[in-house]
């Protein structure tokens, strides 16, 4: 192998991401082959800026044979493409968790294509759509402004050319309009492309009548304007979808698990965990997971439940254990009896349980949809009266009552309304974005805002959920980058915490883990040894917390002593979250003192502790059906489903893909302030919200009658229109400048 | 007013080429990427050759 230049320094170069941890998943079931090329497609986690960008990539082409090799920093989308047959795909992963970061396979045939296709579609109407409105718009104003003086002969000219412009552009830009209009009509119903659809296309035909009739007035400029000013909403939209589906992507990436199974022959192939029959001996290298639920065989290994269960502390199991999927092999290889598939193992349990809680939340109404089912009927009402008005009552022939119609069609057609939540939307996802924290779709704030009780799970929000070094100050200098080095090599959570606590730095080159016991190594020319009492031969303490032990050669031991700490900002928090008149609660899946521990630190009065995920859900719905709206926050596989069942729900940046992937929100940083402003940002941008819908309606209710008494002309028109999106996008971008407190 | 028949094809012409100039870039994928495109301006790897690349990465 060629990767030991790049073996010294760890993670982001920049030092704004950590090293990652997680497992080495062999992708060889993932890699596509053709014509002696091998392609493979890898979701990168834990890179952040150009260095890291050149640290993968170099790393990659200094692999045999790579071709190419081509990070996409905004999707974390790693490709490659290498001389079949050249390397282990294993090895790949392997020089990616070795410089820092962590790699997972994924199907690039899945659904984030498909929505490519989508944006792509809509930023080309939109293009489309704007080249139309601003030549149009050039032409329009000149018949506008040139009213008196200018020839019938050059108005015609000018209307001809905008109609050359407008009919294809219009019927392009459309499209996404017109289709969903029809399937809505199909279904007998009528969503906000209904109104929108009958207003472009009347538009366009009465301004193509008038045209051939030598008329004053034409609408071509309304029409594409019109279009293209929903489209940005439209685009708007789409970008926060996208994020959602994006993150979604994760926990498939967490799902395709690969596993090395060992045949009846003996020969260890890679297969897919889907692959995988009960029965089947599976072989566990370390940082491997358990892909199915099963049991040990051979061997004994510490191993990290925190997925499963939420504790973090190391479980030491041998020969007979039960294994469930999802559980990391910390120290020595295991062989397992698979005694489930895939698909009944436990993370497939629990995802079932995220998928039902995303159903319910499916089924949740956005404000502008709510808008849209009072305004279409309204609307469509007021112009056939407007119609059938003139043409029997005010006897002023079709000609005029058609056109009448129309234009309360167009100066009525939602642009404002479908500008309303998407701009401000976006505006509060940037905000929100800035500090620290990810939004994934733009109803999310709307729930959130909505919410009157927030649950927190304990460990991992409140908590750090990882062993920290609480006695730093008592350890001599120098001791804790020598534990370090001999550190970097483990993935003990007690390892991680020493290396997180020293930084970047080398590893000791000959050291070794002793499962069980700790590391022995070389640091500075002399044996050092890192672990457990006896293993450093140090006196054995009776003090309850998790410790480690460094000795030097011969020197006097180093007690290295590590707990739970809880969240610096967290009383602060509740307190904060009560003032905003939230009710606050805890579970926890913990014991009782534990939880009661924490529960009297931080100030909270509602709490329940030993809680199964199942139990979790069930309490939620139970809060849900006394008509509460919960926010739930969490971070373990254990909290996933009730991440996805509460009514909005958040998640730290530490937490498992799964609950990533769950949550509606992701915060950055060692807090849990991030979610004040959150909820605070989500409040402000609701009412910014229902003041664009007031504004919106307002303004119809004023032009509605103006058109229907037929005084609206096209130039009014367009000045009302784009009018009243500026000011509905403006409103939206007070919230970028702060929030009230 | 025969001037129109020059400048109405102009800008239209002007817009068009616009509109041609966003779609080509939309379909060589200059927006794939917009927040790698950003870092990887600050990366020299043109001017090196690989043995160097090794060298400055170990140290």
């Amino acid at each position: 192998m060629t990767t030991v230049a790049i073996q010294t320094t760890l993670g982001c170069p920049s030092g704004l991401e950590p090293p990652a941890d997680g497992t080495i998943i062999d992708p060889a079931p993932f890699v596509r082959r053709a014509g002696g090329i091998a392609r493979l497609d890898l979701a990168v986690f834990g890179a952040k800026c150009g260095g890291c960008i050149r640290k993968i990539e170099s790393a990659m082409a200094a692999l045999p044979q790579m071709q190419s090799a081509r990070l996409n920093l905004s999707t974390g989308r790693l490709s490659l493409v290498w001389t079949d047959g050249a390397l282990i795909p294993r090895t790949i992963t392997e020089t990616i968790d070795k410089i820092g970061y962590r790699a997972a396979p994924f199907d690039p045939e899945a659904a984030e294509k498909e929505s490519d296709a989508e944006g792509r579609r809509l930023i080309r109407a939109l293009a489309v759509a704007g080249f139309a409105t601003a030549n149009i718009m050039l032409l329009s104003v000149s018949v506008w402004a040139g009213g008196g003086e200018m020839g019938p002969a050059t108005r015609d000219l000018l209307h001809w050319v905008s109609g050359i412009i407008a009919v294809p552009a219009a019927l392009y830009a459309g499209q996404t309009f017109f289709i969903s209009a029809f399937r809505a009509l199909k279904r007998g119903r009528a969503n906000m492309d209904v109104p929108i659809s009958l207003g472009v296309i009347l538009a366009l035909t009465i301004s193509a009548y008038e045209f051939f009739e030598g008329g004053e007035h034409t609408y071509f400029d309304a029409a594409v304007m019109l279009l293209f000013f929903l489209l940005i909403g439209r685009y708007l939209d789409h970008r926060l979808r996208l994020r959602a589906r994006a993150a979604a992507r994760d926990l498939l990436a967490l799902q395709a698990v690969t596993a090395s199974r060992i045949n009846s022959d003996g020969v260890l192939q890679s297969v897919s965990a889907r692959d995988i029959e009960p029965g089947d001996r599976i072989q566990l290298a370390p940082g491997d997971r358990v892909p199915v639920d099963g049991v040990i065989e051979e061997g004994s290994s510490d191993l990290d439940m925190s997925l499963v269960t939420g504790e973090s502390a190391p479980v030491r199991s041998s020969e007979g254990a039960l294994l469930h999927a999802g559980v990391l092999n910390l120290t020595t290889r295991l062989i397992m009896r698979a005694t489930k598939t895939a698909d009944a193992s436990l993370v497939a349990d629990l995802t079932r349980l995220i998928e039902a809680g995303e159903q319910t939340k499916s089924r949740y109404i956005r404000l502008a949809d709510r808008a849209a089912a009072l305004y279409v009927p309204v609307v469509h009402t007021l112009a056939l009266s407007t119609f059938l008005g003139w043409y029997f009552i005010g006897d002023a022939g079709f000609r005029v009552s058609i056109m009448n119609a129309v234009a309360l069609l167009i100066i009525t057609c939602p642009c404002a309304l479908g500008l309303a939540a998407p701009a401000v939307q976006v505006v509060a996802t940037g905000r929100l974005f800035r500090s620290g924290v990810l939004v994934k779709s733009g109803d999310a704030l709307e729930r959130l805002a909505e919410v009157d009780t927030i649950v927190f799970d304990k460990t991992g929000t409140l908590t750090f959920g990882k062993p920290r070094l609480a006695n730093r100050d008592d350890i001599p200098q120098g001791a804790v980058a020598g534990a370090a080095a001999l550190a970097r090599i483990s993935r003990h959570p007690l390892s991680r915490a020493i290396v997180s606590e020293s930084g970047p730095g080398k590893a000791a080159p000959d050291a070794i883990e002793i499962p069980g016991e700790g590391i022995e190594g070389t640091i500075d020319g002399v044996r050092a040894r890192l672990g457990r009492a006896a293993f450093a031969s140090a006196p054995a303490s009776n003090d309850a917390s998790q410790e480690s032990w460094l000795r030097i050669g011969d020197a006097e031991p180093v007690r290295f002593r590590f707990e739970d700490r809880k969240r610096a900002d967290a009383a602060d928090t509740i307190s904060q979250l009560r003032e905003l008149g939230l009710s606050v609660e805890m579970l926890s899946g913990d014991r009782e003192p534990a939880a009661a521990k924490v529960a009297a630190d931080i100030g909270v009065t509602q709490w329940r502790a030993s809680m199964s995920p199942r139990e979790k859900i069930n309490y939620i719905d139970r809060l849900r059906d006394e008509g509460r709206k919960v926010a739930m926050v969490g971070d373990g596989l254990n909290d996933a489903p009730s991440l996805a069942g509460a009514h909005a729900s958040l998640t730290p940046g530490t937490a498992v893909d799964a609950s990533q992937a769950a949550a509606d929100f992701v915060y950055q940083g060692d807090g849990v302030a991030p979610i004040v402003e959150a909820i605070k940002v989500a409040r402000a941008s609701r009412r910014r919200v229902i003041e664009n819908f007031a504004f919106a309606a307002l303004y119809n209710a004023c032009a509605m009658p103006l058109a229907a008494m037929g005084l609206v002309t096209p130039l009014i028109a367009a000045v009302a229109m784009s009018g009243s999106s500026l000011i509905v996008t403006l409103n939206a971008l007070r919230l970028a400048g702060g929030v009230r407190k | 007013m025969t001037v129109l028949v020059f400048l109405i094809p102009i800008a239209l012409f002007l817009g068009g080429a616009g509109l041609a100039a966003f779609f080509w870039a939309l379909r060589s994928g200059q927006f794939d990427d917009p927040k790698g495109a950003a870092e990887r301006i600050l990366l020299n790897d043109d001017i090196q050759d690989e043995d160097q690349d090794a060298a400055r990465i170990s140290r």
